[in-house]
């Protein structure tokens, strides 16, 4: 049926376009316009110019005012007002250069449009000007570098020590999250260790660190307190995307990564802020890893660091969980591990 | 020099006498005439531009329509729809994979380079051919059977690659993480393969013909604009694409013979820990990033040169800072050779290296930013005339503009953390690098379809169709732009799944809507030029007056382009309105001596020089002609 219709609306739009393309060649061959070098529709066309210019003006400038709201992201880290900051300023510099020169690049077809009394005026260089429109943009272009460079430097430089440890990791199609628990250091892993039944991030608790390490369905993080994600991914290529925390970081097998920044606002503030209670922060994954890239979500809450260090002491590490994951341990580490174990009891 | 080109023109004539015993497979098929060669390019770029279309047709429904019962497709794509009437996301993500790789290197590469290249090196540097027919015609059917191969691949059981079309492993490299890293993904790399030797033998034979076959007076300081962008474009090419190819390879060492150049640490769910260690994924992108984005550039510059010829011969104006015009391409060709990690900011590398390519790469806007003022005051005080091929050109300024002017967010890596892989970079490369581009390809078409077929196309149907698909375009992915700052991720199948891209679910229908009217616009097109081919009104020698040697050939040329001696040339190809002159264009055939009351004072200087070789070319026609008989 479709397939029907389609064929149908195929067939009259090309015949129409056939009818209008006959009618006008026979007008034109009548008029005698073929021959001349610029036809009237020259006119026509300076003038869509001038109405494109206007009428797209218009509508950019409509939608962008009535949209702010809605395509502005609320923030949520120290680092993004920053660079919102200067996404803001970039858009303003280069939002002028975007007025400016398409109000030229659309006027001047219309106001110098064919006229057979004129000649254009041979004008085939002006090193001035050259030099002027290399050295103004180099200039501009060199204070928004050296303004990127500086918070690209502070994003980017090593975490605070006192960092509260996330570990992430990317499969398909899903985050694993990993705590450090009380000492706030990860053990190590091995993805050779990694089984889907007890052991999803292959942490190798033969190395103390690990045993008091656990997982949470939900990245818990503290407010005003610098948190470090280290990222993983253990099959394909993923990304961490925060988009509150403007925050994003590929995970590579093989390589581990890592981004830290400072929450400001708690899940509830920002649900107070927006007036909308089901409001959640969340990490998507930004880099193709199959089918189910679309749907690999992740909730971050933001709590406050009372209520963050409540949590934490109230999370059971693997081995409570799953004591058979310390069974082949060395005698002292097993000690260690009941220790662990009985104090969660 | 001036003996060898001698010898040649003279064996060239000698062929012309037998060229009526073409057939139809020597002319048509395996022909070695550039002209030809380019045409072909032209028409299998047109075929894949409708597939690539079409493929975004698809995924846009998907997108614009999410709920939408997708059953009337079943006849086409079987059980690529399931019993519900949705498309499966695998199969998303290979219409997104087959659509950007169709784009890229099949239309903005091969139709774009390969047409004009071909067409137009021997046509306006005044030489009978390229430097090898022969390698030129292989160039073409390497990338037809490239052609065959990748369209095999849209039709395999598990689907075409899909990881994109950067094909980063090992999302690329395994095929237990995505059904189209299996077969389409080996097929994927072998019509690569093809294709980068395809760009490889018509890049070199670009140089070889630009520096070697230049007619005589034809100075590189003379050569058109597009003949600079042809040769930079090839160079380019001839750099980089070696370098794809070694990832590709590596790639298929990786997937094929066990070697982990690119795999490390990998489980596999319901697998098992793989063997592969010691490899790096990151590698891989800097080696695809240092053939892609040149790439960017292999497939503007010839854009932008086309560009700069309809302009100028349009606004009968010389084109404004020509050197300026050639030293910008020229630091463009060897910037774009310095920028490629501003593709991986966040991909995990050094950050240190990114603040290197973050200042890098700002840098290259400098030169896209001259060339931009330098349009805009070729258009002024010019008398501008709107062929077809103008407003395309017009339009394409238009997008560099807008597209470049969003490359200074992302080339900063501080803001390019929050907008990498999302909608931004979508709007911000569709417009500089394939609507640009595109409108390149069609200003071209437009402007030396006379040239190719001895026809016009039909102006008022071009009018139309310029219209509709600039505004079109810009309905398409200006809104881009709005969804790219709210967040919304590329290459995803639904946006439901976020809070945060749960909106714009009008705006995104209404993109699908505008693409697929732009899409339907392009038939315009597409009758304007088949019909044309044939039916056209005729054209007359020089229809746009312009000083190009191309418009001294006949109608329709045959092989070897000139009956006669090749002409000379005299002049820089941009003496519109000069002052002084009857005619508002010489040709550059037009010698200085003939022309005295529109020299400038240096041309003045330059005549006597000019007599002697007027001089010498008389002594040479008379030797021919005594050899001759
Ligand atoms: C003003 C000069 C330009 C600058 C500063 C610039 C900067 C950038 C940056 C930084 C990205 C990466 C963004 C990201 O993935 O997060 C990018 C992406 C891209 N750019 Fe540009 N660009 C410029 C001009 C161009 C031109 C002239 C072209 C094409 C002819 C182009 C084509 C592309 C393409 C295809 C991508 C996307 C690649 C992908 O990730 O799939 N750019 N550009
Ligand atoms: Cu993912
Ligand atoms: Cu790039």
């Amino acid at each position: 049926m479709y397939g029907f219709l389609i064929a149908v609306g195929v067939l009259f739009l090309l015949s129409i376009i056939w009818m209008v393309y006959r009618i006008q060649t026979l007008v034109s061959v009548v008029k005698g316009s073929d021959k001349k070098i610029a036809s009237s529709s020259n006119k026509v066309n300076a003038i869509l110019f001038i109405v494109f210019l206007l009428a797209g003006g218009a509508l950019m400038f409509w939608y962008s005012i009535k949209e702010f709201d809605n395509y502005t992201l609320p923030l949520a880290s120290e680092h993004g007002a920053v660079t919102d900051n200067l996404f803001w300023i970039t858009m303003a510099v280069t939002g002028v250069v975007f007025i400016i020169t398409h109000i030229l690049l659309f006027w001047f077809p219309y106001k110098y449009q064919y006229d057979e009394k004129r000649t254009a005026t041979f004008y085939p260089d002006n090193n001035k000007l050259e030099v002027i429109w290399t050295i103004v943009p180099a200039f501009v272009l060199a204070l928004l570098v050296i303004g990127g460079w500086k918070a690209w430097s502070d994003i980017t430089a090593p975490a605070p020590e006192n960092s509260e440890v996330v570990e992430l990791m990317g499969y398909q199609f899903a985050w694993e999250v990993r705590y450090p628990g009380m000492d706030n250091v990860l053990g190590n892993y091995d993805y050779r260790l990694i089984n889907e039944v007890n052991n999803m991030s292959g942490v190798d608790f033969s190395d103390k660190n690990a045993l008091d390490d656990f997982s949470s369905p939900v990245v818990y993080i503290p407010k005003g307190e610098p948190v470090l994600f280290k990222i993983r991914a253990r099959d394909v290529l993923h990304s961490v995307f925060a988009p509150h925390m403007r925050l994003k970081m590929d995970a590579v097998p093989g390589m581990p990564t890592r981004f830290w920044f400072t929450p400001t606002l708690t899940t509830e503030e920002m649900r107070v802020e927006l007036g909308n209670d089901e409001f959640d922060y969340e990490i998507a994954c930004t880099e193709i890893c199959g089918r189910g890239h679309f749907s690999m979500k992740k909730i971050i809450k933001v709590v406050t660091p009372e209520e963050f260090k409540k949590w934490k002491a109230e999370q059971k590490p693997y081995i409570v969980n799953n004591p058979a994951l310390v069974e082949n341990l060395s005698v002292e580490l097993k000690e260690l591990a009941d220790i662990t174990i009985s104090e969660h009891k | 020099m001036a003996t060898a080109s001698v010898a040649s023109h003279s064996a060239h004539d000698h062929d012309h006498d037998h060229e009526h015993k073409e057939n139809f497979i020597t002319k048509y098929i395996f022909t070695i005439d550039h002209k030809m060669i380019g045409k072909q390019f032209l028409v299998t770029g047109i075929f894949w531009a409708l597939i690539g279309g079409f493929l975004s047709i698809l995924f846009r429904l998907q997108l614009g329509f999410p709920d939408m019962d997708l059953t009337f497709l079943k006849p086409l794509l079987g059980g690529w729809i399931d019993d519900g009437g949705k498309l499966d996301p695998n199969f998303y993500l290979a219409l997104v994979t087959m659509h950007g790789t169709i784009m890229v290197f099949f239309v903005l590469t091969a139709g774009l380079s390969g047409t004009f290249s071909n067409f137009l090196i021997p046509l306006q540097i005044g030489a009978r051919d390229m430097a090898s027919g022969f390698m030129n015609m292989l160039s073409y059917w390497f990338f037809f059977i490239s052609g065959v191969i990748m369209f095999i691949s849209l039709f395999l059981e598990n689907g075409p690659a899909g990881g994109g079309w950067v094909v980063y492993p090992p999302l690329s490299a395994l095929e237990q993480a995505i059904p189209g890293s299996g077969m389409g993904m080996t097929l994927w790399l072998i019509a690569m393969t093809f294709f980068i030797a395809s760009s490889l033998l018509g890049g070199i034979n670009y140089i070889s013909t630009v520096i070697n076959l230049r007619t005589k007076g034809m100075s590189f300081s003379r050569l058109p604009l597009t003949i600079w962008a042809f040769f930079l474009t090839a160079v380019i090419g001839l750099l980089s694409f070696p370098v794809l190819f070694a990832a590709a390879l590596l790639l298929v060492f990786d997937r094929s013979f066990g070697t982990s150049f690119y795999l490390s640490d990998i489980y596999i769910s319901g697998e098992g820990a793989l063997p592969n260690t010691g490899g790096s994924p990151v590698l891989y992108q800097h080696l695809f990033w240092f053939l892609g984005h040149p790439e960017v550039y292999i497939v503007l510059l010839p854009a932008l040169g086309i560009t700069s010829e309809v302009i100028a011969t349009n606004s009968r104006k010389p084109i404004f800072g020509y050197k300026a015009m050639i030293i910008s391409m020229l630091g463009i060709t060897i910037l774009s050779f310095v920028v490629w990690a501003h593709h991986m900011f966040v991909s995990g590398m050094n950050p240190f290296l990114g603040s290197i390519f973050m200042f890098l790469t700002l840098i290259i806007a400098i030169p896209s930013a001259v060339k931009v003022f330098n349009y805009l005051t070729t258009l002024w005080r010019g008398n501008l005339i709107f062929t077809p091929g103008m407003l395309f050109s017009i339009g394409l300024v238009s997008f560099f503009i807008s597209g470049g002017l969003t490359g200074i967010f992302l080339g900063n890596s501080a803001i390019d953390i929050q907008l990498h892989d999302t909608y931004f970079v979508v709007a911000h490369f569709h417009l500089v690098m394939g609507s640009a581009s595109f409108f390149g390809l069609m200003a071209g078409v437009y402007h030396w379809f006379p040239k190719m077929f001895g026809r016009m196309m039909d102006a008022r149907l071009g009018y139309v169709h310029f219209w509709l698909t600039f505004v079109g375009v810009y309905l398409v992915f200006f809104p881009m732009h709005y969804i790219g700052i709210a967040g919304f991720p590329r290459r995803y199948y639904s946006f439901t799944t976020y809070d945060f891209s749960s909106a714009y679910t009008d705006l995104n229908m209404f993109v699908s809507v505008a693409a697929i009217i732009t899409f339907a616009a392009q038939f315009i097109f597409l009758f304007n030029f088949f019909y044309s081919m044939y039916r056209g009104r005729k054209a007359s020698l020089n229809p746009w007056r312009s000083t190009t040697l191309e418009w001294t050939t006949p109608l329709h040329p045959g092989h070897g382009n000139w009956p006669g001696e090749i002409p000379a040339v005299y002049r820089w190809p941009y003496d519109y309105s000069k002052p002084g002159a009857n005619e508002d264009f010489i040709p550059q055939t037009v010698p200085l001596s003939a022309t005295p009351e529109s020299n400038l004072p240096h041309e003045q200087e330059l005549v006597k020089l000019e007599k002697e070789i007027i001089a010498e070319e008389g002594e040479v026609l008379v030797a021919n002609e005594s050899k001759e008989s």
